[in-house]
C-alpha cells in the first residue's frame, strides 16, 4: 500500500507550529538538606593512610561555584609530597597489596563498594556542593554507578584468570591516576576499582574545583581497613598532577580531561616504560532519521547535552537532523528547553545546575559568542538566573556549519549545535569529519540502519535510541583524539595487568 | 459524517480503509525504553508544601468518581454522588469532584442526585467494557443515556477492529457516536492494555481524535493494566501534536488503578510538563478513580493539620 503523504497526512511530522507548554503550577524549592554532611575547613592530603599537612605549606580553595562561597581550602601537593604517596604506594604494594589473594583483595573493595552506598546521601550531598550539578544526578546518577564500579570489579579480583584465559596476569604496581571534575568521584570509580581490583596501588590526583569527594572517599578506604599506602590522595593543580604523572617510580598513569593536557601527558611520557590510558574530549555526533520516535528523541538529545550542565565528554554537542524534519524537531526541542529547571543544584527539581568554574563558564562564552559572530543562529529560552554563582542558560544553535567553531571545538557546556543532513552516507560522513571520536548517538525505528550506522561511526561508544547510557560492565573510551585504552568491563582490567607469568 | 473541517485537516482527502491506514502509519512510532525512563524521570518530582497542597485539590476537581460494577443499585450510586458533591463532610472547603461516572442503567439516580450541583454525570455506553456490538446498538445506547440525563458519554472503541486493521470502521464507529452524543461531551477509551503497545495507542489516540474525541480516556478498569504513566505521557503527546497541526485542545483522562494521592500528583507532574497549564484544569484532565479520593482527602487533612487521620474520619460512600 502505497502512503498518501500529502502535506496534511503529516500529523505529527510536518504542520506543527512552536507550542511551549506554559507552567504557572510551580513547584515549592524542595531543597536537599545539607545537615548530613560535615565540611572541614581544611583539608589535608591523604598519605599512607593518614592525613598529613602538605610539605609545600600551601592551600588553595575550593569553592561552591553555585554560590562562590568558599566550602574549604585544601592543601597543594608540591613534588616532595607526590614523592611520599609515590613512596608510600610503592611500599605498600611491595608490602603485600600485590600479592594479596585476589579473594583477600576482593573483600576490601566489596566492603568499600558497600560503604559508598550507605554514605551515599551524604556524598551526594558534597558532590553537588563542590562542583555544581543537580542533586537529582549525583543521588541517582553518579553515587549508584559509583558503589555499582567498586561492586563490579569486586567481584574480578579473584577471577583475573578468567579474565584472560591461558595467562597469568599480574598488577603492575604504582597507578598515577589524574581525573576531571565533571564525574569527580564517578572518574575516582572508574580508575580506582579496576587498579585495586587487579592488585596495584594508587595515587590519585583529583581536579582543583572538586576535591572534596575524592577526600570523603579516602576516609571510607581508612574506614574499611584498606591497608595504609594501597589508596593515596594528593590534591592541586596542574603542577600536582605533571609531578604525579611525570614521578619515575609510577607504573602505570590514567588520565581523564582535556586533549590538550592529553597530548602534553603522551609526550612526556615519551621513551618510558610507562603504561598509559588517555580518555580526552569529545565532539559527539547525534544523528536523528525522519523514521525516529521523535518525542523520545527529544528527551535523548535533551539527555545528551543538558546533562550535567554539558559538562560531559561523550555530550551529544553535535545535532544532525535528517533535513526533512529539521524544522519541526528544532521547534520541539525548542518547546521543550522551555520547561528545563535551571537553578539550586540542591534543589531536587532543579534539571541543569550550576557551571562548574568561573574559567569554564569564560570558555563557555566565549565560544558562543564565536558561534554567533560566525552568523549561526542562536536560541535561549527565557530563563532566570540566580545573581550568585555561574550559570549558562541551556543554548541551541541552528544554522551551523561544519566549519563553525562551534562544530568543532568542545564547548563542554549546555550548548548544542544543531546540522542538517539529507542521506544516510551523508550524516556518517559529518558525524566522524571531527578530531575526536569518544561517542556518537542514532535516533531511527529501523533496526538494520542502526547496525550500518554504528558500523560506520568512528566512536567508541554509540547509542541508539539512547544516550548517555553506562554500565560498568560495559568498555569506554575513544578513537583518535578522544584518547586511548578502554575503561569499564573485562578491557578495563587489561590497563592494570602484565602477562610476565606466562601460561599458568 | 459531521467532522468540524480543522479535525479534517489532518486527514487524507478520500477517506478509505487504505488511505486511513496509510495516515496512521505516518504517525511518530514511540520507543519504549525511552517513554518509561522519561516518565520514571519526571516522578522523582518533589512536590511539597503549597504546591502539593494546590496539587491535591486539583486532583480532587478532577477527579471522576466512579462505579462500574454489576452490583451497583440506585442506593450505592446516590450514596456516591453525595460524596462526590461534598467529598469531605468536615471540611467544605474541599471542592467537589468533576463528575460521577456510572453505568446507562444508573444515569437516572446520579442525574437527580446531583441536580444543582457542579457535578457532572458521565455514563460509559456503546457496549462498555467490551464493545463487542453491532455499531446501531452502541449509537441507540448513547442516544438513551444522553436522554437519560448524561452529561458525558465515556465509549469504548472497537478493538476487534483496530487490532484487526480495520481502522475505518474503527474511526466511522466514533463518529457516529460522536453525532449521537448531540452536546453530551464524549471520552473516547482506547483500553489501551488490549492494544498492547505504544504505536497502536498512538495511533489510537490520533485516530480518535480526528473523529471528533473531546476526550481520549486509557481504560476501562475492567483489563490490566489500566491507566499507567507512560502510556499517558504517550496519549499526552498525541495530544500535544493534534494540538499544534489543528489548533483543537482535546482532553485526556487516564482511569483504572490510580489509588493514592502520590500516584495523582505523579500524573498532574506528567501533564504539567507535557502540556502545561492549559491543560490544568477538569475541563482538560480527569482522573477515573473510585478509592483515590480517600486518599487525596487524608493526605490534604495531614497538609493542614500535619497529623494523619484514621481511614475512620474519611466516609466511605
Amino acid at each position: 500500500m502505497e502512503p498518501e503523504t500529502t502535506e496534511k497526512t503529516q500529523v505529527g511530522t510536518r504542520k506543527a507550529e512552536v507550542v511551549t507548554p506554559r507552567i504557572e503550577w510551580e513547584y515549592a524549592p524542595s531543597r536537599e538538606s545539607t545537615d548530613i554532611v560535615e565540611v572541614a575547613d581544611r583539608y589535608e592530603l591523604f598519605i599512607d593512610g593518614e592525613y598529613r599537612k602538605p610539605k609545600s605549606g600551601k592551600y588553595f580553595p575550593t569553592i561552591n561555584p553555585a554560590t562562590e562561597e568558599e566550602l574549604a581550602e585544601v592543601a597543594e601537593a608540591g613534588p616532595e609530597d607526590v614523592d611520599a604517596a609515590v613512596e608510600a604506594a610503592r611500599a605498600a604494594f611491595e608490602d603485600g597489596w600485590g600479592r594479596m589473594p585476589g579473594s583477600e583483595r576482593a573483600k576490601y573493595i566489596f566492603r568499600i563498594a558497600r560503604m559508598i552506598q550507605e554514605r551515599s546521601r551524604e556524598l551526594a550531598v558534597l558532590e553537588t556542593l563542590d562542583g555544581g550539578k543537580p542533586i537529582k544526578e549525583s543521588r541517582d546518577v553518579d553515587l549508584p554507578q559509583v558503589a555499582a564500579n567498586f561492586f563490579y570489579y569486586a567481584g574480578w579480583a579473584d577471577k583475573l584468570e578468567y579474565a584472560f584465559p591461558g595467562f597469568r596476569p599480574e598488577p603492575l604496581g604504582v597507578a598515577g591516576q589524574v581525573i576531571p571534575w565533571n564525574f569527580p568521584l564517578l572518574m575516582l570509580a572508574w580508575k580506582v576499582a579496576p587498579a585495586l581490583a587487579t592488585g596495584n596501588t594508587v595515587v590519585l590526583k583529583p581536579a582543583e574545583t572538586t576535591p572534596l569527594t575524592a577526600l570523603a572517599f579516602a576516609e571510607i578506604t581508612a574506614e574499611a581497613g584498606l591497608p595504609p599506602g594501597v589508596f593515596n590522595v594528593v590534591t592541586g593543580a596542574g603542577e600536582t598532577g605533571a609531578a604525579l604523572t611525570g614521578h619515575p617510580d609510577v607504573d602505570k598513569v590514567a588520565f581523564t580531561g582535556s586533549t590538550e593536557v592529553g597530548k602534553l601527558i603522551q609526550s612526556q611520557l615519551a621513551g618510558t616504560e610507562k603504561r598509559l590510558t588517555l580518555e580526552l574530549g569529545g565532539k559527539a555526533a547525534h544523528v536523528i532519521f525522519d523514521d525516529a520516535p521523535i518525542d523520545q528523541a527529544i528527551e535523548g538529545v535533551v539527555n545528551g547535552i543538558f546533562f550535567n550542565q554539558g559538562h560531559v565528554c561523550c555530550a551529544g554537542s553535535r545535532l544532525f537532523v535528517q533535513e526533512n524534519i529539521h524544522d519541526f524537531f528544532v521547534d520541539k526541542l525548542k518547546a521543550r528547553l522551555a520547561t528545563l529547571r535551571v537553578g539550586d543544584p540542591l534543589d531536587k527539581n532543579t534539571d541543569v545546575g550550576a557551571i562548574n568554574s568561573r574559567q569554564q563558564l569564560e570558555k563557555i562564552r566565549e565560544l558562543v559568542e564565536a558561534g554567533v559572530e560566525e552568523g549561526a543562529e542562536i536560541y535561549q529560552p527565557p530563563c532566570e538566573l540566580p545573581s550568585q554563582g555561574y550559570w549558562f542558560v541551556p543554548t541551541l544553535f541552528t544554522g551551523v556549519s561544519q566549519s563553525h567553531r562551534i562544530a568543532q571545538e568542545e564547548i563542554f557546556g549546555p550548548v548544542l549545535s544543531i546540522m542538517s543532513f539529507r542521506t544516510p552516507a551523508e550524516a556518517v560522513e559529518k558525524a566522524n569529519n571531527t578530531p575526536y571520536g569518544l561517542s556518537a548517538g542514532v535516533w531511527t525505528s529501523k533496526g538494520s540502519r542502526i547496525l550500518w550506522m554504528a558500523d560506520r561511526m568512528k566512536a567508541g561508544v554509540v547509542w541508539a535510541n539512547t544516550y548517555n547510557k553506562f554500565d560498568p560492565a560495559s568498555p569506554f573510551g575513544g578513537y583518535k583524539e578522544s584518547g586511548f585504552g578502554r575503561e569499564g568491563g573485562r578491557h578495563g582490567l587489561l590497563n592494570y595487568v602484565k602477562h610476565t607469568g606466562g601460561r599458568s | 459524517m459531521t467532522l468540524t473541517s480543522t479535525r479534517q485537516a489532518i486527514l487524507p482527502d478520500r477517506l478509505t480503509n487504505s488511505t486511513l491506514t496509510s495516515f496512521l502509519r505516518s504517525v511518530p512510532p514511540v520507543d519504549e525504553v525511552a517513554v518509561t525512563e522519561r516518565v520514571a524521570s519526571l516522578s522523582t518530582r518533589s512536590i511539597k508544601k503549597e504546591s502539593k497542597a494546590h496539587a491535591l485539590r486539583m486532583a480532587v476537581t478532577m477527579m471522576d468518581l466512579t462505579t462500574l460494577e454489576g452490583m451497583d443499585t440506585p442506593g450505592k450510586v446516590i450514596q456516591m454522588s453525595s460524596k462526590a458533591i461534598r467529598p469531605d463532610p468536615t471540611d467544605p472547603s474541599i471542592p467537589s469532584v468533576a463528575a460521577v461516572c456510572v453505568y446507562p442503567a444508573m444515569v437516572p439516580y446520579a442525574r437527580q442526585a446531583v441536580e444543582g450541583t457542579s457535578v457532572k454525570v458521565a455514563s460509559v455506553a456503546t457496549y462498555f467494557p467490551s464493545g463487542q456490538a453491532d455499531i446501531a446498538l452502541k449509537v441507540e445506547e448513547t442516544r438513551q443515556v444522553v436522554e437519560a440525563g448524561a452529561d458525558e458519554v465515556d465509549m469504548v472503541i472497537n478493538r476487534g477492529a483496530f487490532l484487526s486493521g480495520d481502522y475505518y470502521r474503527v474511526f466511522d464507529e466514533i463518529v457516529r457516536v460522536k453525532e449521537a452524543c448531540g452536546d453530551a461531551h464524549l471520552k473516547v477509551i482506547l483500553e489501551t492494555g488490549e492494544l498492547e503497545t505504544f504505536d497502536n495507542v498512538r495511533r489510537a489516540s490520533v485516530l480518535a481524535m480526528a473523529a471528533g474525541a473531546d476526550f481520549i480516556k486509557t481504560s476501562t478498569g475492567k483489563v490490566s493494566p489500566a491507566a499507567t504513566l507512560p502510556v499517558t505521557l504517550v496519549m499526552l503527546e498525541a495530544i500535544r501534536d493534534f494540538w499544534a497541526a489543528t489548533g483543537i485542545k482535546v482532553g485526556m483522562k487516564p482511569a483504572g488503578g490510580i489509588r493514592t494521592a502520590k500516584d495523582a500528583i505523579r500524573y498532574l507532574v506528567v501533564l504539567n510538563e507535557t502540556l502545561g497549564q492549559e491543560w490544568m484544569s477538569p475541563d482538560w484532565f480527569r482522573i477515573g478513580a473510585s478509592s483515590l479520593l480517600n486518599d487525596v482527602l487524608m493526605q490534604i487533612r495531614w497538609l493542614e493539620t500535619g497529623r494523619y487521620q484514621s481511614p475512620d474520619y474519611f466516609t466511605k460512600d
